[in-house]
């Protein structure tokens, strides 16, 4: 039986990783990927020590710092459950089973979906949720991209290089991103905001051809061959059904990262710790690795 | 030797792990970096009907996305 394992390596779960390698612990990392958010974000100029890294440049980081100690890493592993039944906690994955003394959640968020039909069929045939990765392929086409938060407003900085036109389509009625991006969007020639405007469907044949929406109960149909969705970040709690979460579906966690099961702690995004940073994540696995290694000591 | 080719963008993470993964078990690749040359891009998309990268190419095969296991199998590793 393991003493630790940490659920996903982001930078929450590859730091409380770091430490539990220091304490010497028996412990089994799973994830998903590596990385998480931190890996698809473009620039990163608040992450003290680095002025300025690109996101694939700090998760390469990350990746070296845990690699530095023989971790024992579960890649491409989804886990489908956590529960604890007379002290042993058990983690069913989609390869598994496994059995621990205690646990780290740290599975972060992921994009939001638009639920809308059309959207499955033509993911990766023109919706996609990364205009960073899949930005080039738009070359020279007419796209939409779905939000009005900074991260759409990134997205759309983006593709004014790249794309023909740009349709930034927003369900509220003004973008409640970064002035100082809005003042660069606004600038462009390129881009046409729409406010009010919902999203109904996705259209298309072998690939999107266009996106239908309804602005003040009109509907109407933009010829668009991309659709870029920004429309914010939902924790990838499912699995965690016994744990107590808020409205959000975060993890709910005290000030020493413990959840409502003794054992099981939870650290960075998928938890209701104010604010999401690749900072505070990071700060947020060490604490929960050093509140593992209390709660251990006390049960020997 | 097999024939293989990596459809890339430099920021995606994904083609990151990809290209390191044949690094690591010395695979000699080539990379189309399909931001620098659009054309090439298209004939990704016609390909393999499809608009995300990675995608590797080996001997005339398309895997879409990092898809470690099936790229094992096709190299024979």
């Amino acid at each position: 039986m393991y003493d630790l394992i940490v659920i996903g390596a982001g930078p929450a779960g590859i730091t409380a990783s770091v430490y539990a390698a220091r304490k010497r612990m028996n412990f089994l990392v799973i994830s998903k990927d590596i990385g998480g958010q931190t890996a698809w974000s473009g620039d990163i100029e608040n992450y003290t020590g680095y002025q300025f890294i690109s996101g694939p440049e700090l998760t390469a980081k990350f990746q070296e710092h845990m690699r530095q100690y023989s971790v024992a890493l579960k890649e491409n592993e989804d886990v489908l459950g956590i529960s604890k039944k007379a002290n042993i906690i058990m983690i069913k994955t989609s390869k598994g089973s496994y059995e621990t003394k205690t646990a780290i959640v740290a599975s972060g968020k992921r994009s939001r979906e638009l639920n809308v039909p059309g959207e499955k069929e033509f993911k990766n045939k023109g919706v996609t949720y990364c205009a960073t990765c899949d930005g080039p392929l738009f070359a020279g086409k007419d796209v939409a991209i779905i939000g009005g938060g900074n991260s759409a407003l990134d997205a759309a900085l983006q593709l004014i290089k790249i794309a023909n036109h740009i349709y930034l389509i927003d369900i509220a009625p003004q973008l409640i991103g970064d002035a100082i991006i809005q003042d660069k969007i606004k600038k462009s020639n390129k881009v046409t905001i729409l406010s009010n405007t919902k999203v109904l469907k996705v259209i298309g044949d072998k690939f999107v051809s266009g996106i239908k929406v309804e602005t003040d109960d009109k509907e109407k149909t933009l010829p668009v061959q991309g659709i870029f969705v920004e429309i914010g970040l939902i924790p990838n709690s499912e699995f965690a059904k016994e744990l107590d979460r808020n409205k959000q579906e975060e993890i709910k966690v005290d000030e020493h990262n413990k959840t409502n099961i003794p054992g099981i702690f939870a650290a960075g995004d998928v938890t209701d710790v104010p604010e999401k940073q690749i900072i505070i994540a990071a700060g947020e696995g060490s604490k929960a690795t050093l509140g593992v290694f209390h709660y251990l000591s006390r049960q020997k | 030797m097999k024939n293989v080719k990596v459809y890339s963008t430099p920021t995606c993470p994904y083609c990151q792990h990809a290209k390191q993964f044949l690094k690591d078990n010395n695979i000699e690749f080539e990379n189309i970096d399909v931001a620098a040359d659009p054309a090439k891009g298209q004939e990704m998309v016609k390909e393999t009907g499809q608009m995300g990268v990675p995608v590797i190419e080996i001997d005339g095969e398309f895997i879409i996305g990092f898809d470690q296991e099936k790229t094992k199998t096709a190299l024979g590793l």
